[in-house]
């Protein structure tokens, strides 16, 4: 079974690497197992400075998922140039730096610094959790093509830029992005949510709201990216409740090249192993015989897969 | 640390809403001090749950965990029946550095589901040639547990917030009563409780046992981050901690 995908900047053995903040810079899960089994994987938030992040309680279990607001919290773009990125480097897998900030020049400073060390930049304009900047330049496609243009110039690896679900058009953002200059998609990042809890008549996270994540949104990724498919031509990195090979499969059906898997990795610290293990005999036993096979399966009424739904 | 399906030899309660729970499986080798904690997977729940190891015993391979219902995931924990297997991550943290602590006496002092990891730290110290004082504190007497077995290994001083049991009010009340001659305490409660213990004994070398709302519950997601005063600025109570020293965290 063919795994393997390629895509601007990635050359990728299987289209499964873990979500960025879900795995920090990899130490952690590597004492579970060897990290090169990777198709990639996707580092924690990159800002300018260290950030301290938000007060606690930082999350809340929700109905088949969870809320999060860490509020960046990472140790800054050197600190993960020299402290950080080595140990990857050590496991062979493409890596991809999520580069954010609070200010168009943040942005931008960030990602020159960080580019040449890494394999691919994922822009993150979608973080629903910190005051400034963020979720803002993913909002107003005006804004998101300004800070994605200069990102671009600056980069010397390709850009995919990760979009917020928490907008009316989707395929308004996607496509602001690819006339930007993106290279790729990453979609999508939490939804703003909030839980209240009765004793304290307060929210549970300290912040209010948080992002959320897990099994509950599956079904809305899915449809975005089914939707966005259709818009762009640029490839799209699909994220969101992935917790077995068969959700991989949905989303490379809705018109993902590869996927991400993030907040699983809690319940599961072997749950990117073990989908990537358990993803070829999935794909043959609905028909396909690689993984570019099954990328847009879903929009592509004419050829086999239809024969699939009996 | 490991992920196993550990099998469920006990399960019983122990005291108003608290249960005890032994389990078997290999990870118990993996142990290295009193205080660690596991993360415990539990049907329907997207988050693990964090729970003290009170007790072990390599030989036998065995832990005991006793867990209070707070909420519905440790309710549901409670109909978990002995033979059964739970899916157990761990062990996680820094735990009390019982071998470090090399004096006559040293005090104990636990608040409510705060008692059980200093139950295995006051083993290990008593093991150690440590002459161990525990002042462990509940809010009324249906709640407390594990007095006889803190007994065994020395000197109890109960309190209640009720009175129902011992002398009547805080942890802190029943401070005058223990002989000043030791230079460490170890504690483990609710924040407020850590505080006022910390602010009673400024002089003492202190070992603090913490708590936060976690999500992967080995140092990758930074849900659980407590402010510290190095130059970093902060710690992570699931792998830097649970156990920290009095003077390296900041207690709010
Ligand atoms: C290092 C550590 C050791 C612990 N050891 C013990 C122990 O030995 N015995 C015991 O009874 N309890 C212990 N706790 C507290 C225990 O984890 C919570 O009581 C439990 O998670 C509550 O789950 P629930 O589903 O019943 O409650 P809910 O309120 O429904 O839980 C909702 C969410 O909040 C989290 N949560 C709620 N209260 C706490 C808390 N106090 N600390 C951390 N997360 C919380 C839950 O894990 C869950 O994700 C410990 C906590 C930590 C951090
Ligand atoms: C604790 C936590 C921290 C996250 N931190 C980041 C981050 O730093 N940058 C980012 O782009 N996305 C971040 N995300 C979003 C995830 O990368 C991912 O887009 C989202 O969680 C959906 O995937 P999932 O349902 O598999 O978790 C975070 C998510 C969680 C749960
Ligand atoms: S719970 Fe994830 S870093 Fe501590």
């Amino acid at each position: 079974m063919n795994l393997s995908v390629k895509l601007p900047g990635l050359n990728l053995k299987n289209p499964v690497m873990p979500a960025s903040g879900c795995f920090a810079f990899g130490k952690e899960f590597a004492q579970f197992y060897d990290l090169s089994k990777l198709g990639a994987v996707i580092m924690k938030a990159a800002t300018k400075e260290q950030r301290f992040g938000n007060g606690t309680p930082r999350v809340a279990e929700t109905a088949s998922g969870m809320l999060n607001a860490i509020g960046l919290q990472n140790p800054g773009v050197e600190s993960i140039i020299s402290d950080e990125i080595p140990f990857l480097k050590n496991h062979h897998l493409p890596i991809i730096a999520n580069v954010a900030g609070s200010t168009v020049e943040e942005y931008v400073e960030v990602a020159e610094r960080i580019s040449s060390y890494v394999d691919a930049i994922e822009l993150n304009i979608s973080c629903p959790n910190v005051k400034e900047g963020g979720v803002q330049f993913g909002t107003d496609p005006a804004l998101a093509k300004e800070v994605i243009r200069h990102v671009v110039d600056v980069s010397v690896v390709p850009v995919y830029v990760k979009l917020s679900p928490n907008v009316t058009d989707i395929v308004e953002m996607a496509l602001a992005a690819e006339e930007a200059g993106a290279s790729g998609l990453s979609m999508i990042n939490t939804l703003t949510g909030m839980r209240i809890d009765p004793k304290t008549r307060r929210p549970v996270i300290a912040n209010g709201t948080g992002g959320l994540s897990g099994a509950a949104i599956k079904p809305i990724s899915i449809r975005m990216i089914h939707q966005v498919y259709q818009a762009v031509t640029i490839p799209i990195i699909g994220m969101g409740g992935i917790e077995t090979a068969e959700d991989v499969l949905e989303y490379l059906l809705a018109g993902a090249s590869a996927v991400a898997i993030g907040s699983a990795n809690f319940k599961n610290p072997f749950i990117c192993k073990e989908v990537i293990e358990e993803l070829p005999r999935t794909l043959s036993r609905y028909g396909f015989s690689s993984v570019e096979q099954a990328i847009g399966g879903a929009h592509d009424e004419e050829v086999e897969t239809s024969l699939l739904r009996s | 640390m490991k992920n196993e399906c550990m099998t469920i030899l006990k399960h019983e309660k122990v005291a108003r809403d608290t249960h005890l729970l032994v389990l078997e499986g290999n990870l118990v080798h993996d142990i290295m001090d009193p205080g660690q904690f596991v993360h415990i997977r539990i049907d329907g729940f997207y988050l693990r749950r964090p729970v003290s190891i009170a007790d072990y015993d390599p030989a036998k391979e065995t832990m005991t965990l006793i867990y209070k219902v707070m909420g519905d995931g440790t309710k549901a924990l409670t109909n978990r029946r002995v033979g059964e297997q739970l899916d157990v991550l761990g062990p996680g943290g820094q735990g009390f550095p019982t071998s470090q602590i090399h004096a006559d006496h040293a005090l104990i002092i636990g608040g409510g589901i705060g008692v059980p990891p200093l139950y295995s730290t006051a083993k290990k110290l008593k093991e150690n040639g440590v002459a161990v004082t525990s002042i462990l504190g509940f809010r009324s007497r249906e709640d407390a547990f594990l007095l006889d077995e803190f007994r065994a290994l020395g000197e109890v001083h109960v309190t209640t917030e009720d009175g129902s049991l011992g002398r009547s009010g805080r942890v802190t009340d029943a401070l005058p009563c223990v002989k000043k001659d030791y230079q460490h305490y170890l504690s483990c409660g609710p924040t407020v409780m850590l505080k006022a213990v910390a602010d009673h004994l400024p002089d003492k070398e202190g070992y603090l046992s913490m708590e936060e709302r976690m999500g992967c519950g080995i140092g990758a997601c930074f849900a659980c981050v407590v402010e510290s005063k190095d130059e970093k600025g902060y710690k992570r109570i699931c792998c830097d901690g649970p156990v920290f020293k009095a003077e390296e965290v900041v207690l709010s």
